[in-house]
């Protein structure tokens, strides 16, 4: 009860940012697990002629196969936003858990790992994908580890970093001088301390993949049909802009409001979590 | 330069300055009043926390980012700053109110040059050009006896040494020949025997141009050497203030008394073992950095008793805490031995056998850094006792209890609280417990009175110095402050560049002190007396000077 | 000077070992296809054949680390190899696609660079005002949206609605300067969009970090006025983060190229690759790889060495 309290009052001290933020992250949730209620038609069910125009029947209009546009829209939360969310979850465990451990470690675990993150890290990574793509194909899964994979990179850097800053704490000397074990001490004594840096993380992490799977399907070489999915809608439907017609914008600005929302919340608990540090 | 007719150089009245942090104001300064007249130096002292830097800052009409001068009235040569244009101030800072900052280091810029940074102040404010700066600047170089005066100041500040920086620092702020120098903490990150020279050049130099100063430091010895006049602060407010030989022989308030509260501690020296054995011998250890060339211990040898303290003294970078690593073995020696009770210990920690791990036990300067931020004290204490002791339920209830007594904390108050929520010597004394807690007979203290306030300090002392009698406990104790030295030492070894190069009992090393580098250190802490650094000055200048000995 | 050029020989030395490893990467990863490339390439038609002729023209015949060198020679010499999808020469098929690339590309940062290195001074000193909030927002909200998002958006009103420029950027060889500009104006203003919120957003945390040093607080209490403390005390320390951020930025517009090449139907090294992809056409798609790569390594070392040679306390050793 006093914990609900704490946190409706931290929620009305919120930034506007923030709390629009939340809303759309609610919302999108809502949708993605509410999907089959919501959507009026099966996600690739062919329920008319091609590019019908919006109307009550089809609100969006239908696509170029004549799908209609608002089911595949509301299917597409669940399939963007899980594969996404899972590929961040996978990257995150990754990188997480060897960033922790080369910084308790250090030496030479801590220098061939860093050594393959920087190798890994020396590609561009939407590059790197495409090429890890082509050669074990196109398939969810290996989206999904390809992508993990790559990202895992960046969250070691950062998991490495803030452990690193809590390593050199006598407290850490005081449980070795103890004779605790590595793995006690990571989760006793390191996870605590850099849980707020990486939640904000897992945040952010979540936006870039996000964002490149949309790519990655917008170049027709992420998600695959006939998987309703943002980036895929809107290569289906991109000749319509030349016709001044909005329906590919629709799916895009789904992917844009969501990152938004997400980054808005990111943003407002590190500037809490940082302790105003780069307000002064 | 002091023709006008007014005497008060600096009038500060009712000064309230406030800082922003979890989201409010909270009042840093609450009201101070403080007078200067032309050619006067005037001492700020108090602990941290107790705003005597932003005051200093105060003085030149500026507040830190993040905190505003709140209320009070600032009159500098009858010009009031709390209303000035930061024009008008900019103008007056630097020609007419110089400062001169903690670390010198970090205040010069690292892209130019020494003597360039000299030279903007003096063209920036129009009063001269660059061929006078530089001859002015090797001058005043020159007079601070720095080394090399025509050269040093075409040289970066990181190529220059912590000590000469910092009166490079000093001819910096009179380069204008300003009225008034603000001195902060200017010789706290120096070591004691590079901070009796940089404080004899800085009074003088002050004296030389006759200019008023307020010296901010948190040590009453030094701000007697340098003042006339002491003001007294804490918690923002002023506590009193008289010239220095009053409040040095006739202190007014309870709270300035305690400032001296650490001398007053003395143990009772026990009388040596007629058969000694050693609880911990450290023989003829050697020691290297990872990836370092040259070894920061080199054959250190020392003993130590049971119910006995030692006391490690040297400056930074003689290998004091390196030696407290090498016997915890978090770093393993390249030569020697550590034996407990006659027994040899692994060079690596991780070898070590528990029983060894929880004999040993290491307090911290820090307590901050010492005690994991989101542990409760609870937890704290109670891990050792279930690791070590395998205490569990009830049994572990009442030791944590025990052990809060022995620390004198209330339990029922302090067992569940963070570490955010103790004060610093109450977080070193959960420390203390927690070292206790691992039923350890040898402890290492590096430096755990170092962070602390002065009255605070006695008390962990105090408090040490009790348990080390009840539990016949044996100390090391690693410190550079030879009052708690003194306090608290049976033994003394002092240390310099990674050796041994003094020990024995206590008296036979400090009274009177015989070796050359033991009598430089010891003579080189300031004392509670005006006349001290006149004394020493006359003492070493009658031996044909110290610096000859080669350190 | 002797630890300066040190410190520059090694990091010239681990980005060329970075480079031969990545090249190794690339080139190990299409080897390791389950299989063998020439039948992965020709799928469902596979005759023994065919596959044999081709291993032969891939020369897949070879022992792998010789095909390695081969491949690696050949490439440092500008040939890559012919492709299986059009049998072209790929250099002759990348040249004039590496060179359309680079160019949208460094027209996009002409226009992003000072923009962003303005607007982000301005935020880190006018911190906490009206205007560093609005950018904060509006950065956020951009460097939120996908590529292809901010590239319609353009293609809407700019081209689609007011008609001022053309939608399609696909620009052939020989077309005049001033209209290969207006061609490639609304892809270099997409790319712009995007690159200029991220790199406002490091500027003005790198300026806000380096305003925050002590001697910055001390050139203030010596007077100096606020403009000299800009250009004196605070610049000369702030060309490595700069440098690092253009840098960054430069690295991000090529990724970023890939899809705005794509929206809009321009002729360069990133749709070649999304097509090569598509087809897997694998010569073709190791060729863009490696050059990708190679141009965000170089780009990298380069700001490391701007940062090394700017910094004073390496330039003035002891």
């Amino acid at each position: 009860m006093n914990k609900m309290r704490f946190a409706w009052n931290e929620f009305n001290k919120a930034p506007l940012t923030a709390k629009i933020g939340l809303l759309i992250i609610v919302v999108y949730v809502f949708v993605a697990i509410f999907a089959p209620l919501i959507a009026p038609f099966g996600e690739s069910e062919i329920v008319g002629r091609k590019y019908l125009p919006w109307s009550n029947e089809f609100l969006l209009g239908t696509d170029n196969l004549g799908r209609d546009m608002f089911t595949r829209i509301v299917y597409g939360a669940r399939n963007t936003v899980g594969i996404a969310l899972i590929t961040t979850l996978l990257a995150f465990s990754l990188g997480g858990i060897f960033g922790i451990f080369a910084a308790v470690m250090g030496g030479w675990t801590e220098l061939v790992l860093s050594r393959v993150v920087d190798i890994l890290m020396a590609i561009p990574s939407l590059i790197f994908s495409m090429l890890l793509l082509t050669i074990f194909g196109t398939s969810v899964i290996s989206l999904i580890l390809i992508i993990g994979v790559l990202d895992s990179t960046r969250v070691y850097r950062l998991a490495r970093a803030t452990s690193l800053n809590i390593v050199v704490m006598d407290y850490i000397d005081v449980a070795r001088l103890r004779g605790e074990k590595i793995g006690w001490i990571i989760i006793n004594e390191i996870l605590p301390n850099i849980s707020a840096p990486l939640v904000a993380e897992f945040g952010i992490r979540f936006c870039f993949v996000f964002l490149t799977i949309s790519s990655l399907s917008f170049l027709g070489l992420g998600i695959q049909p006939p998987t309703a999915d943002w980036g895929g809608m809107v290569r289906d439907t991109a000749d319509l802009i030349t016709f001044d017609d909005y329906t590919p914008l629709i799916p895009a600005a789904a992917i844009a409001i969501l990152t938004i929302g997400v980054n808005f919340v990111v943003d407002w608990f590190l500037q809490k979590t940082s302790g105003l540090k780069d307000e002064l | 330069m002091s023709s006008e007719s007014d005497p008060l150089l600096l009038e500060i009245s009712d000064l309230q300055v406030e800082g922003f942090s979890e989201d409010q104001w909270h009042e840093i300064v609450k009201g101070v009043d403080l007078t200067l007249k032309r050619g006067e130096v005037l001492g700020l002292i108090g602990e941290s926390g107790a705003g005597k830097s932003t005051i200093g800052m105060a003085a030149m009409g500026y507040a830190k980012p993040g905190c505003r001068i709140k209320g009070g009235s600032i009159k500098f040569n009858g010009i009031e700053l709390t209303t000035a244009s930061e024009e008008e101030k900019r103008k007056l800072r630097g020609s007419r109110i110089a400062y001169v900052a903690q670390s010198a280091a970090a205040s010069f810029n690292p892209a130019h040059k020494i003597i360039n940074q000299f030279s903007e102040t003096v063209i920036h404010h129009g009063l001269g050009n660059r061929k006078q700066a530089y001859a002015d600047a090797k001058e005043l170089y020159r007079r601070l006896k720095m080394p090399e005066p025509d050269q040093i100041g075409f040289r970066y500040p990181h190529q220059v040494s912590g000590g000469q920086l910092q009166r490079a620092m000093t001819a910096m702020a009179l380069s204008c020949r300003p009225d008034l120098i603000i001195f902060d903490e200017p010789t706290t990150a120096l070591d004691v025997t590079t901070q009796i020279e940089v404080l004899v050049t800085i009074r003088d130099i002050v004296r030389q141009y006759n200019t008023a100063a307020i010296y901010i430091s948190h040590d009453l010895a030094i701000v007697a050497q340098m003042a006339d006049r002491i003001k007294v602060l804490r918690y923002g407010d002023s506590v009193e203030e008289s010239a220095t030989r009053d409040m040095l022989s006739n202190p007014r308030e309870n709270y300035t008394k305690t400032l001296w509260a650490v001398r007053t501690f003395k143990k009772t020296v026990k009388p040596p073992d007629p058969q000694p054995a050693a609880l911990v011998k450290v023989d003829d250890i050697t020691a290297t950095y990872p990836g370092a060339s040259l070894p920061v211990l080199s054959n250190v040898s020392l003993e130590i008793q049971r119910g006995e303290t030692v006391a490690i003294v040297g400056e930074s970078g003689s290998g004091k805490s390196t030696l407290a690593k090498v016997i915890t073995g978090l770093l393993p020696q390249d030569k020697g031995q550590i034996l407990y009770e006659g027994v040899g210990l692994s060079s690596k920690y991780r070898d070590r056998s528990s029983y060894h791990l929880q004999k040993i036990q290491m307090i911290y300067q820090m307590a901050d850094t010492a005690m994991n931020p989101r542990h409760r004290v609870r937890d704290i204490l109670g891990r050792p006792l279930k690791f070590f002791l395998n205490l569990r339920g009830n049994e572990k209830e009442k030791r944590l209890r025990e052990l809060m007594e022995m620390i004198e904390l209330d339990p029922d108050k302090f067992l569940d609280r963070l570490p955010s929520e103790l004060s610093g010597g109450e977080k070193q004394r959960v420390c203390i417990a927690r070292a206790i807690a691992a039923q350890p007979s040898f402890i290492i203290c590096d430096e755990v009175t170092s962070a602390l306030d002065q009255l605070v300090a006695e008390g962990i002392l105090r408090l040490l110095d009790r348990l080390q009698q009840e539990l016949n406990l044996g100390y090391m104790f690693i410190t550079h402050d030879i009052a708690t030295v003194n306090a608290i030492a049976d033994k003394v070894v002092v240390m310099l560049q990674g050796q041994v190069v003094d020990q024995g009992a206590k008296d036979e090393v400090f009274a009177p002190p015989q070796h050359e580098y033991t009598k430089l250190l010891l003579t080189s802490v300031p004392e509670m007396d005006p006349e001290w650094m006149d004394r020493v000055l006359a003492e070493r200048a009658a031996k044909g000077g110290m610096k000859a000995a080669g350190y | 000077m002797s630890n300066i050029l040190r410190i520059l020989f090694q990091r010239l030395a681990l980005g060329l070992f970075t480079l031969f490893i990545v090249s190794l990467i690339i080139f190990m990863g299409i080897t390791l296809l389950p299989g063998d490339a020439a039948e992965a390439m020709l799928g469902q038609s596979a005759t023994p054949d065919t596959v044999a002729a081709l291993r032969v023209q891939l020369g897949l015949d070879l022992p792998p680390h010789t095909r390695y060198f081969n491949w690696l020679l050949g490439a440092l010499q500008g040939d890559f190899g012919t492709s299986v999808g059009s049998g072209q020469q790929i250099s002759s098929l990348i040249g004039t696609r590496f060179a359309n690339t680079l160019f949208l590309a460094i027209f996009a940062a002409t226009i992003a660079v000072p923009l962003a290195l303005i607007l982000g001074i301005l935020a880190a000193l006018y911190r906490s005002s009206v205007y560093d909030r609005v950018v904060n927002v509006v950065t956020l909200a951009s460097i939120s949206m996908p590529e292809f998002f901010i590239s319609y958006i353009l293609i809407l009103f700019v081209s689609v609605k007011a008609g001022w420029l053309p939608s399609l950027a696909n620009v052939q060889t020989g077309v005049p300067f001033l209209v290969r500009l207006e061609m490639t104006l609304l892809p270099a203003l997409a790319l712009t969009l995007m690159s200029v919120a991220h790199m406002m957003r490091m500027t003005r945390a790198s300026i806000i970090n380096l305003l925050a040093n002590p001697y910055i607080e001390m050139a203030t209490l010596k007077g100096i006025k606020k403009a000299r403390i800009i250009t004196h005390h605070a610049l000369p320390n702030a060309w490595a983060p700069i440098v690092n951020v253009i840098v960054l930025n430069l690295a991000y517009l090529i990724v970023g190229v890939v899809v705005v090449e794509v929206v809009f139907v321009y002729p360069g090294l990133g749709q070649l690759l999304v097509d090569s992809v598509q087809r897997r056409d694998l010569p073709v798609v190791q060729a863009a790889c490696l050059i990708f790569a190679a141009t965000y390594i170089l780009l990298n070392l380069f700001a490391d060495i701007i940062s090394i040679v700017t910094n004073p306390r390496l330039l003035n050793p002891k």
